[in-house]
C-alpha cells in the first residue's frame, strides 16, 4: 500500500469505500472490479485516458440509474448506498461537480440553490434556512468564488460559458458544504485565472471532515489541488495507485507505459 | 331535437322579447340565418380536425334560464382576484349580478353589452364596433344571434384604465345543462391602456357549454393585456372565440392558462392594421384526467415593420389531449415582419396525446418568421441534476414543470395574476414549493 493512504488510515475510519464495483451500461460493462478507500480530510485525484471510466465511476457513486451496478458495494460513512437514489446520497453529503453541467432554462441559480438547501435540510428533520442567512450565504459564497452577482438571476446554466458553469458548479458546492465533494474535470473549460480563483475556493473550503476526488486530465490543476493519493484509471480498472509525483509522471509519459505493464500483468 | 334546431326555434322565442325597432336586428336575423346554414363545426372542418363537439352538443342545453340565482360573495370570492382593486362584471347563468360587480363610468366605461346595445348614447359606438372585428364563422353568429350581455370596456383617447377590470361568469347549475353566449366589446381608443382579466367558473358539476365571443379594439399606441384564466370544473366546455384588431403603434398580449374544464377551444385571432405593431400570444395548459384543450390562433400581419410572438406550452398526462394550430399570415406588403411561434409539450404519460400543427403563409420576401414545436418527456439528465443537488424526484419534476412553464409567466405584468396562477400550477402538480417564480 502507498504512503499517503496509510498514514491517513489510522485517524479514523473510510469516508467512502469501493469495493469490486463493476458496472455497465446498456449490457456494456464499464467499471471493471474497481476498490477505493478515501478517508476525511484526503484529496484524491483519478486520471486516466478518454473513455475510460473516470466519469462513470463519479455518476455511479452519486446515484446515477443510467448506469447498473452488477457486482460490488460503496459504503458511505460505513452504511451501504448502493440502492439509494441521488437525493438521498446527496442528503448524506456526496456532491457531484458534472462535468458537462446541465442547462434548466426557467428556474434562477438563486431559486434552484435556495430549493437545493431547504430539501436537504428538510431531509434531515431541520426548517427552511431563514431567508436573511440564505442571502448572507449566497452573498459570501459567490464572492469567494468572485462569481458576477448577476449569474444568480439568470436561468441555471442556460447559455452560461463552459467555464462559467465550472464555476457555478463550485458555487453549489461551497453552497451545500458536502462531505465528499467529486469534482469532475472542473478544471475544463477554465481560464487561466478562474482556474486559480476556483480551486482557492475549493481549497477554502477543506477541512479535515470532508474529501474530495478530483477528476483531472492535467497535472496543472493539481499543482493547486494537491492531492495526497492519485489513481490511475484504465478500461475500467484502477491499474495503478502513488502519490503526487505520480501525475507529474503521467504528465510527461502518459498512459501508454502502463497499458502495458496492466496487459503485461494479465 | 338538436341543438341546433332547438337553437333555431329558440331564436324566435328571444326575438320576441327584444327590441325589433334596434338596429342590430337585422344582424342577429341574417347571423342565425347563417348558422341554419353551416351549423356546428364538425372534425370534416380543417380548423377542427382534432377537436370533436359531439360529446358535448348532445346535452340538452337550456338557452335561457327560468330563474335569477343570488350568490353570496364570501361563496365565490376565491374565483376573484381579490387581493388587488379592480373593476368587476360579474355575471351569474348569464344574467348581470349587480351585487357582485363594481362597474364604472368616470375615467372609463366598463359596463354591461346591455346597456351599450339599447342606449341611445352608445349608437354610434356599436355601429362603429359591434360585430366588425369578426369574420363569417359558424359560432360566432350563434352568439351575434343571440347577443344580449357581456361586458362592454371603452377606454377613451389617452387615458390609462387605473385599475384591471375583472370580467366574471359564474354557472350556477340551477338548470341540469346550461348554454350560455356571453358576448364582450372592448375599445381601447388611441394612446388607452386597459388591463382585464376574464374567467368563467362553473358553481356546480352539472353541464355548462360557454360560447363566448368578444371583440378587442387597440387604437394607435394603445397597450391592452388580456388574462384568461380557465380552470373550470370537468363538467364545463368553453368556446372562446377572441378578436384583436390592433391600429399602429399598439401592443396587444393575450395570456390563456387553461388549467381545466371538459373541453375548451380558444380561437385567438390577431388582426394588424397598421406599422409598428406588436402582439403578444401566451399560453399554459395543463390538463389531465381526460381534460382537451385546443389553441387555435391566428396572427395576420398586413402591415410592413410589425412583430408577433406566441409562445405556447403544454403539459399533458392522463388520457388529456392538447391541441395547437397556429396560424400565422403574412401579407405581400408586410415586410419587415418578425414573426416568433413557439408550442413546446410535455406529455407526462402515453395515455395522453398532443397534436401540433404550425401553419405558415407567407407573401412578403424580406421577413423573419420563425417557428418551433416540441411533443417531449420530462428532460431525465436534468431531472438526475436536480436530483444530486438534494431534490427529490417529485419536487424535481414540479421543479422542471415550473421551469417549463415559467417564460410564460415571466411576461405577466400583474404579480398578483403571476402568483395566483404559480400556485395553481403548485396545487396541480401536487407540490408544497420552497420557491417562488
Ligand atoms: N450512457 C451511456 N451509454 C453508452 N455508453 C456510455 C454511456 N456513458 C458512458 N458510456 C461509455 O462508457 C465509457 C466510459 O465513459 P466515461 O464518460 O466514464 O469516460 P471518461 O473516463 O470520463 O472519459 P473522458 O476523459 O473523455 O471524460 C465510454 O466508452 C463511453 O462511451
Ligand atoms: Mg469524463
Amino acid at each position: 500500500m502507498h504512503q499517503n493512504q496509510t498514514k491517513y488510515n489510522y485517524k479514523r475510519s473510510n469516508m467512502l469505500k469501493i469495493k469490486n464495483l463493476h458496472a455497465s451500461v446498456e449490457g456494456e460493462e464499464i467499471l471493471k472490479g474497481i476498490n477505493l478507500e478515501i478517508n476525511p480530510g484526503e484529496v484524491h485525484a483519478i486520471m486516466g485516458p478518454n473513455g475510460s471510466g473516470k466519469s462513470t465511476l463519479a455518476s455511479v457513486i452519486a446515484g446515477n440509474e443510467d448506469f447498473e451496478v452488477t457486482d460490488g458495494d460503496i459504503l458511505f460513512e460505513k452504511s451501504n448506498i448502493s440502492e439509494l437514489s441521488p437525493d438521498e446520497r446527496a442528503h448524506k453529503g456526496i456532491f457531484l461537480s458534472f462535468q458537462y453541467p446541465v442547462e434548466i432554462p426557467g428556474v434562477s441559480v438563486t431559486n434552484f440553490i435556495k430549493t437545493s438547501i431547504n430539501q436537504v435540510r428538510k431531509s434531515r428533520g431541520q426548517e427552511d434556512m431563514p431567508a436573511n442567512e440564505m442571502l448572507k450565504k449566497i452573498r459570501e459564497k459567490s464572492a469567494l468564488l468572485e462569481m458576477d452577482r448577476k449569474f444568480l438571476s439568470r436561468s441555471l446554466n442556460d447559455g452560461f460559458s463552459g467555464g462559467e458553469k465550472k464555476r457555478n458548479e463550485i458555487f453549489q458546492m461551497a453552497m451545500l458544504e458536502p462531505k465528499l465533494a467529486i469534482l469532475d474535470e472542473t478544471d475544463s473549460g477554465l481560464d487561466i485565472d478562474a482556474l486559480r480563483i476556483v480551486s482557492e475556493g475549493v481549497n477554502r473550503l477543506r477541512t479535515n471532515e470532508n474529501a474530495t476526488l478530483v477528476i483531472t486530465h492535467y497535472q496543472r490543476l493539481l499543482d493547486y489541488i494537491v492531492p495526497d493519493v492519485v489513481h490511475v484509471l484504465l478500461d475500467g480498472k484502477i491499474v495503478k495507485t502513488g502519490d503526487k509525483e505520480l501525475a507529474k509522471e503521467l504528465e510527461e509519459r502518459g498512459y501508454d507505459w502502463l497499458k502495458e505493464e496492466s496487459t503485461a500483468k494479465v | 331535437m338538436s341543438l341546433k334546431d332547438k337553437l333555431i326555434s329558440s331564436f324566435l322565442a328571444f326575438e320576441e322579447n327584444i327590441d325589433l325597432e334596434n338596429d342590430i336586428h337585422t344582424q342577429r336575423d341574417s347571423a342565425i340565418k347563417y348558422f341554419e346554414n353551416t351549423g356546428f363545426p364538425t372534425k370534416k372542418d380543417e380548423a377542427w380536425k382534432y377537436t370533436s363537439l359531439n360529446s358535448i352538443l348532445k346535452e340538452d342545453y337550456s338557452i335561457f334560464p327560468k330563474k335569477e340565482f343570488a350568490l353570496d360573495y364570501k361563496d365565490v370570492k376565491k374565483y376573484f382576484i381579490h387581493d388587488i382593486d379592480t373593476y368587476t362584471i360579474v355575471f351569474v347563468d348569464g344574467i348581470y349580478s349587480s351585487h357582485l360587480s363594481s362597474t364604472t363610468h368616470d375615467k372609463f366605461d366598463a359596463c354591461l353589452m346591455s346597456s351599450a346595445l339599447n342606449k341611445a348614447k352608445y349608437k354610434s359606438i356599436i355601429d362603429t364596433y359591434f360585430n366588425k372585428a369578426t369574420p363569417e364563422d359558424s359560432l360566432v353568429s350563434l352568439n351575434t344571434a343571440f347577443t344580449r350581455e357581456g361586458a362592454y370596456i371603452r377606454v377613451p383617447k389617452n387615458v390609462a384604465a387605473e385599475k384591471p377590470v375583472q370580467i366574471i361568469n359564474f354557472s350556477t347549475g340551477s338548470e341540469t345543462a346550461l348554454m350560455v353566449q356571453p358576448r364582450n366589446l372592448i375599445i381601447a381608443e388611441d394612446g388607452s391602456q386597459l388591463q382585464i382579466i376574464e374567467r368563467h367558473q362553473s358553481l356546480t358539476d352539472n353541464a355548462v357549454l360557454t360560447n363566448s365571443v368578444t371583440e378587442v379594439f387597440v387604437g394607435k399606441n394603445a397597450n391592452v393585456d388580456y388574462y384568461k384564466i380557465q380552470n373550470d370544473k370537468t363538467s364545463a366546455s368553453l368556446i372562446d372565440s377572441t378578436y384583436v384588431k390592433q391600429d399602429r403603434d399598439s401592443v396587444a398580449s393575450v395570456h390563456t392558462f387553461s388549467l381545466g374544464g371538459k373541453l375548451t377551444r380558444n380561437n385567438l385571432n390577431f388582426y394588424q392594421n397598421g406599422e409598428n405593431i406588436n402582439s403578444i400570444l401566451k399560453g399554459v395548459t395543463i390538463l389531465e384526467d381526460k381534460q382537451h384543450v385546443d389553441h387555435n390562433t391566428l396572427v395576420h400581419h398586413q402591415q410592413p415593420n410589425c412583430e408577433s410572438h406566441q409562445d405556447y406550452k403544454g403539459i399533458f398526462s392522463d388520457k388529456s389531449v392538447g391541441v395547437f394550430n397556429g396560424k400565422v399570415y403574412v401579407d405581400k406588403i408586410a415586410q419587415k415582419t418578425d414573426a416568433y411561434q413557439s408550442n413546446n409539450n410535455i406529455l407526462i404519460d402515453d395515455t395522453s396525446t398532443c397534436n401540433s400543427k404550425p401553419q405558415l403563409e407567407i407573401f412578403a420576401d424580406d421577413v423573419k418568421c420563425s417557428h418551433g414545436c416540441t411533443i417531449g418527456q420530462l428532460d431525465n439528465e436534468a431531472l438526475y441534476y436536480l436530483q444530486t443537488r438534494g431534490i427529490p424526484y417529485k419536487e424535481a419534476r414540479a421543479l422542471l414543470m415550473f421551469a417549463f412553464a415559467n417564460n410564460v409567466l415571466d411576461s405577466v405584468k400583474i404579480p398578483e395574476i403571476k402568483k395566483r396562477i404559480t400556485k395553481q400550477i403548485a396545487l396541480k402538480i401536487g407540490v408544497e414549493l420552497g420557491f417562488d417564480l
